[in-house]
Formats: C-alpha cells, sequence, structure tokens
C-alpha cells in the first residue's frame, strides 16, 4: 500500500501520532509533524512510496514542528529536528516541506560518510549515468526534471551517493526541488508529472518540488557504475554545446562540489580520481531542455 | 538479551557501555534507542572503538553498523586535524619558549591513551603560564589565529572572570583553540594552584615544548570539568573518559593513593569522589575497594540533593530518557556551575543575558547547509 491509499486526514494522524516512516534509497526516515502544510506536500509529493507499519531500523528520526514559545501564536514558524539536534533556525509555518527536505540533506551530509557525497544531480538510462556536479545556478534541477520526465531514472536531484566499497552510485531519490522560473517551465515542459504548490519568500526565492516517478521509486535500491560526468551551464538562447573536459579540471571541480572529501582524506581523493578515470567528463552548456534530452538519450544508446 | 525481555533507553546504553558483548543480541527497536542516544551523547565513534577492539563488529547488523562506521570515519578525521592542529600552535608559541600544557581530549590523544579513542572533538584546550599569556595571545594573533567572539560582553567577561581567553581559532582551518592559565575560574570557590600543575606535567614524545598534565592531574581535571562546569549535557561522554583514564592509569603502582592526596593537595577532592563515585556506580569502572573506603573517609562526598541532580544531569540529553526531572536538574546544574564560578553579584546579571544570546555548540566538522 501506498501514502497515496491514505487519506490526508489519516496521513496527519500518522504524522502527529506514531510518526511516518519514509524509506527512500538506503536510508529510512521517521517523521513526526503537527503541520498541515507538511502534511499536504508529504501526500502529494510522496505518494508514490509505500506505507512501512514494521518495526525497523530508522536512520534518521526527525520533526518538523512549531518551537515552543509565545510565537506560535501569532506569527507561527516551523522548526526541523534530529533527535536533539537543531541545526537550522525556524522559519515561516508555509515552507515546512522545503525545511522538511533541507533538514533531510542536512542529515544524510552530516552522517552518512559510508559514502562519499557529492552536491550534484545523478540519473540513469539503458544503464548509462550521468552525474551533473552543481554550484548553484547551473541550472542542474531543471535539468534533472526534464530528463526524468522523459523516462530517465531518478537516482538523486541533490548529491551522488558513492559507496566506499564497490564506487558505484546509490540511489536516494527524493522530490526534485525547482526553483523560481523553473517552476513553471517545468510545469509547461512536463504537464503529466505531479508539481507540488508552490513555497514563496524562501532564501532561495519561490520553491516548488516535482515529485519522483513511480518507476525511480520502484527501482530505487539498484546502484548503477558511474559512466558520465557532466557540468552543465544553461545560458539563455545558446545552442546545444558538449564539451569534452581534461579530467584533472573534473577531479577538482568534483572535489569542489563534495560534502564530505576532507573527512573521507585519502580515500576521498581516490575515490575522485577513480571516478574521473572510469566515467567521461565534459561540460554542457543550453537552453532548451529538448537539445538536453536528444543528446543525453543519443550518449546513453551509444 | 532479546528484543522483547530487553532493557530501553538509558539503563541499555549504560548496560552496553558496561558489558560491550551484550550488543550481539540487541532487537531493532533496542538499535534505534542505542543508536539514537550514543548519537547525542557524542558516543557513537567510543562505542565503535570498544567494539572493534572486542571483535564485535560482525555481530551487529548492517544498518546501525553504518552509523558507527560514519561517526568512526568523522572521529578519525578528528584525530588527524587535532594533531596538525596542536603541531601549528605549538610552532606558534614556540618563541615564548615557555611549556604549552594540552588539556583534555588533545592531551589524551598526544598520549596515545585509549581515553582518545572514538573520541568527538570540539575544540583544542591548551594551557600556559598566566605570566606568558598575553604574549601568547599575540604569538598565536600574529600567526593568523583570530577572537571567534568579537562582541565586548563576552569578551571582558572571559578576560576578568575567567580562566581562559575568549575562544580563538585560526582563519582558515576553523578550529576553536581556548587558550587557559589555569583550570578553574579566578572567581571560583575552589582555587588548584596552577603553579602546583605546571610543576608535574609530562613531555609529549616527540614533540618538543609540548606537554600534558601528568595522570592523577588529567583524572582532577577531567573530573572538576565535568562536575563544576556547565556543560553536564555532554556529562556521560566525560564520565566515559574518565572511565578510560582511570582503568588505563590504574596498573600504574600508588595511582590511585596518588590521586587521592593529590585530590586534597589540589583542593579537588570533591569532584573526585564524584568521579569515583558515578565511574562505580554507572559504568563498574573497577576502583579497588580500599581505596573507595579511604576515600569515603577523606573527600567530600555528594549529599542526597546533589546526588539526584548528578544522576538526572548525566543522562544524555534525548526525549527518549527525559522528564521534567533531568530537565530541572541540567537546569539546576547550570545554575550551580555558574555559581560556583561566580559570585551571585557577576552572576545574575550574567544569567540574564545568556537566557537572551542562545550559544550554539558545533563539533569541529561545521554542518553545510543545503538546498
Amino acid at each position: 500500500m501506498n501514502i497515496s491509499a491514505v487519506t490526508e486526514n489519516q496521513l496527519s494522524k500518522r504524522l502527529s501520532g506514531p510518526g511516518l516512516i519514509i524509506q527512500a534509497g538506503p536510508f529510512v526516515t521517521r517523521l513526526h509533524s503537527s503541520i498541515l502544510h507538511l502534511v499536504k506536500g508529504i501526500h502529494g509529493l510522496y505518494a508514490d512510496y509505500p506505507i512501512i507499519d514494521e518495526d525497523l531500523f530508522v536512520d534518521f528520526h526527525v520533526q518538523v514542528n512549531p518551537p515552543v514559545g509565545l510565537r506560535r501564536r501569532f506569527r507561527p514558524q516551523a522548526r526541523f529536528r534530529f533527535d536533539n539536534y537543531k541545526p537550522f533556525t525556524p522559519l515561516p509555518i508555509d515552507q515546512a516541506m522545503p525545511i522538511f527536505e533541507w533538514g533531510l540533506n542536512w542529515c544524510i551530509a552530516n552522517y552518512a560518510h559510508q559514502y562519499l557525497i557529492i552536491h550534484s544531480a545523478v540519473v540513469e538510462r539503458n544503464g548509462v549515468s550521468i552525474i551533473f556536479p552543481a554550484p548553484p545556478g547551473s541550472g542542474k534541477s531543471t535539468l534533472c526534471a526534464g530528463l526524468v520526465s522523459k523516462g530517465w531514472r531518478l537516482l538523486s536531484d541533490e548529491m551522488a551517493l558513492v559507496d566506499r566499497n564497490d564506487q558505484q552510485l546509490v540511489p536516494v531519490p527524493r522530490p526534485v526541488s525547482l526553483k523560481n522560473q523553473s517552476i513553471d517551465i517545468i510545469r509547461n515542459y512536463a504537464p503529466d508529472q505531479y508539481v507540488g504548490s508552490s513555497t514563496e519568500g524562501t532564501t532561495k526565492g519561490t520553491i516548488a518540488h516535482m515529485a519522483v516517478p513511480g518507476s525511480s521509486i520502484l527501482r530505487q535500491h539498484e546502484k548503477v557504475k558511474p559512466g558520465l560526468i557532466v557540468f552543465p551551464k544553461y545560458i539563455a538562447g545558446a545552442e546545444p554545446a558538449l564539451q569534452s573536459m581534461p579530467k584533472p579540471l573534473a577531479g577538482i571541480r568534483l572535489i569542489e562540489n563534495c560534502f564530505n572529501y576532507h573527512v573521507l582524506g585519502e580515500e576521498g581523493f581516490n575515490m575522485i580520481a577513480g571516478l574521473v578515470d572510469t566515467s567521461k567528463c565534459f561540460e554542457f552548456s543550453y537552453s532548451q531542455l529538448d537539445d538536453a534530452l536528444q543528446i543525453f538519450n543519443e550518449l546513453s544508446e551509444q | 538479551m532479546n528484543q522483547d525481555s530487553g532493557l530501553r533507553g538509558y539503563p541499555l546504553l549504560l548496560h552496553v557501555l558496561v558489558n560491550p558483548n551484550a550488543v550481539s543480541g540487541l532487537g531493532v527497536t533496542q538499535w534505534n534507542d542505542l543508536i539514537r542516544l550514543a548519537r547525542v551523547a557524542d558516543l557513537l565513534a567510543n562505542l565503535y572503538a570498544t567494539f572493534e577492539q572486542l571483535d564485535l563488529l560482525k555481530t551487529i547488523p548492517a544498518k546501525p553498523l553504518l552509523h558507527l562506521e560514519s561517526a568512526h570515519t568523522l572521529t578519525n578525521k578528528h584525530e588527524h586535524t587535532i594533531g596538525w592542529e596542536v603541531i601549528q600552535i605549538n610552532e606558534a608559541l614556540g618563541k615564548l619558549e615557555c611549556p604549552v600544557v594540552l588539556l583534555k581530549g588533545a592531551g589524551y590523544l598526544l598520549q596515545g591513551l585509549n581515553a582518545s579513542k572514538g573520541r568527538v572533538f570540539h575544540d583544542v584546550d591548551a594551557m600556559v603560564p598566566k605570566a606568558r599569556i598575553d604574549e601568547a595571545e599575540f604569538e598565536l594573533k600574529d600567526n593568523g589565529w583570530l577572537g571567534v567572539k568579537q562582541d565586548p560582553y563576552d569578551q571582558r567577561y572571559y578576560r576578568e572572570w575567567m580562566h581562559e581567553l575568549p575562544p580563538m581559532s585560526h582563519y582558515s582551518r576553523g578550529v576553536t583553540l581556548d587558550l587557559h592559565h589555569t583550570i578553574m575560574p579566578p572567581t571560583a570557590a575552589l582555587k588548584p594552584d596552577a603553579a602546583k600543575l605546571f610543576e608535574s606535567v609530562i613531555p609529549v614524545d616527540n614533540h618538543p615544548g609540548l606537554f600534558t598534565l601528568n595522570p592523577v592531574d588529567m583524572v582532577l581535571h577531567s573530573a572538576t570539568h565535568l562536575f563544576y562546569d556547565d556543560e553536564i549535557g555532554r556529562g556521560m561522554r566525560d564520565l566515559v573518559d574518565l572511565h578510560h583514564l582511570m582503568t588505563e592509569f590504574s596498573t600504574q603502582p600508588d595511582f590511585w593513593s596518588d590521586l587521592l592526596k593529590r585530590s586534597l593537595e589540589l583542593d579537588l577532592d570533591y569532584p573526585l569522589a564524584c568521579a569515583l563515585k558515578y565511574c562505580q556506580r554507572l559504568l563498574k569502572t573497577d576502583i579497588p575497594e580500599n581505596i573507595y573506603r579511604e576515600a569515603k573517609q577523606q573527600l567530600r562526598f555528594p549529599g542526597w540533593v546533589m546526588e539526584q541532580l548528578f544522576l538526572q544531569g548525566l543522562k544524555p540529553e534525548h526525549e527518549i530518557c527525559d522528564n521534567w526531572k533531568s530537565r530541572s536538574a541540567r537546569f539546576a546544574l547550570y545554575v550551580r556551575s555558574h555559581y560556583l564560578r561566580m559570585p551571585l553579584y557577576l552572576l545574575i546579571p550574567h544569567l540574564i543575558r545568556k537566557a537572551f544570546h542562545e550559544d550554539v555548540i558545533e563539533p569541529i566538522e561545521n554542518p553545510k547547509p543545503l538546498g
């Protein structure tokens, strides 16, 4: 049974009572919340995730709730909590959904050093994976959402997890975070994909999430070997251009996008070296999702 | 022990700390409790080190093992970071030609003690003689260390009333350094003589200029820190430190009797009494019976009220084991730690100010916000 099979009301009871267990890739999260914005967000965006009732080991016990205090009466807020850690200051309550997603990203980046973690989107088609490492503003999420809406499998919109034992990419499929103009671009480009309601006025502007296609959730335990590493760049009006990139440069730019490279030390360096050695590395500039789709589809069919 | 009949929560954590072998039979709800409590208590990597030493890692289910391994990876990194930072500090202070004494974690690490295995480091604590501390600060600033707390109130608080400079950190590496000139604030009721500590420091091998406290002073400092400081929320980690220190040093001849003698000499008998009492009671530290009896006669032990406060306060701060008793005990101990440090006419304005300024203490790997 999936989350879509319960009503919002039932989901709300679960979230404010025993908690909702969400499994995304290797991570099991138990979420508690009494916030209606989050109930609605989860109901829409996690609709295709299975409901888990058995007692299993939970990686992250998290809460998104209003902080205690007078303020909750006149300007309600939401705060992310992981056990007793409160890594972020409270934000307006309508940002509960992004707060949950950011909070979970924080948990993984800080407590999952069994992986080398690179800030990037990861997708796969025909067994060919692409890592899109991303400095903010590069358009990685838009590109990722675009490809995923046309049949690519989503491994992650936010982080590449490289297994330290076998150097394979581990999926952790969670909703794709779209910002500002990207929201309408994706709504128009992929009208059959579910995009949740927009949250305005966050530190990153307006945010909406695109749900993960059910097929990517079904395959969320299927690792894939590294294939392409592509540094994307959106340039308004540009013709698509895919340029091969020297491997040492790709390695350095990957390191710049790592969350825990410094934690893994020498092993981190060797993993990055292995990644660029076994992958084809490119820079890619584009302005149209269709151009990108065509180019990457061709690459995945070679 | 199995899932149905087994312990939960805080008693489970204590049970595993005392009997590491018990992990091989834990059920899934117990693992949930253990990993959560050990994480907030900064003890995950410590447990990993213990399990590794006893060859128990292979008996641990894959999922919880990942959390232990992840924490172990991070403390490995901490060890490298602290080891390097200490060398940099020693170089920066080389000109002074005075002993640089590493306190707490950095000291345990550089002396290769068991207590440093799997220990989470939040900062480096070092001590130089009071007469040289201004020069030391100058040299550090000259070499790239900057004050972390620029607020004039904080600056005055440390300089006038504390036994350490306001925290500093190197501009490019970011590890916090607390530079002390003694181990208790000058305004505190207990007044251990810093000169006596400096007289008996021991050198660190292969690092000329670096020293640590000697074994008995190390234990006394650790105990003082735990039972007099305001961070009782991490008390269990400090109690585990004390357990490891005493267990390791107990093989040295006369360690226990020296420890009692020294505690009276330094006016630190009360914290030692607490350390002996709660290490034995909670972690089953092997303290010789005659020593414990002697301690009972010679040292001041906590009375019933303090006993309740310490037992509650030592519990990890977590919803699994929190209740009104532990919350009020932590608050009472927090107020007490300040009361012991400064007279009331200084303390009350200070606490009022603290109430409106939330300080956040982060481990040395600062988390990056993501989005």
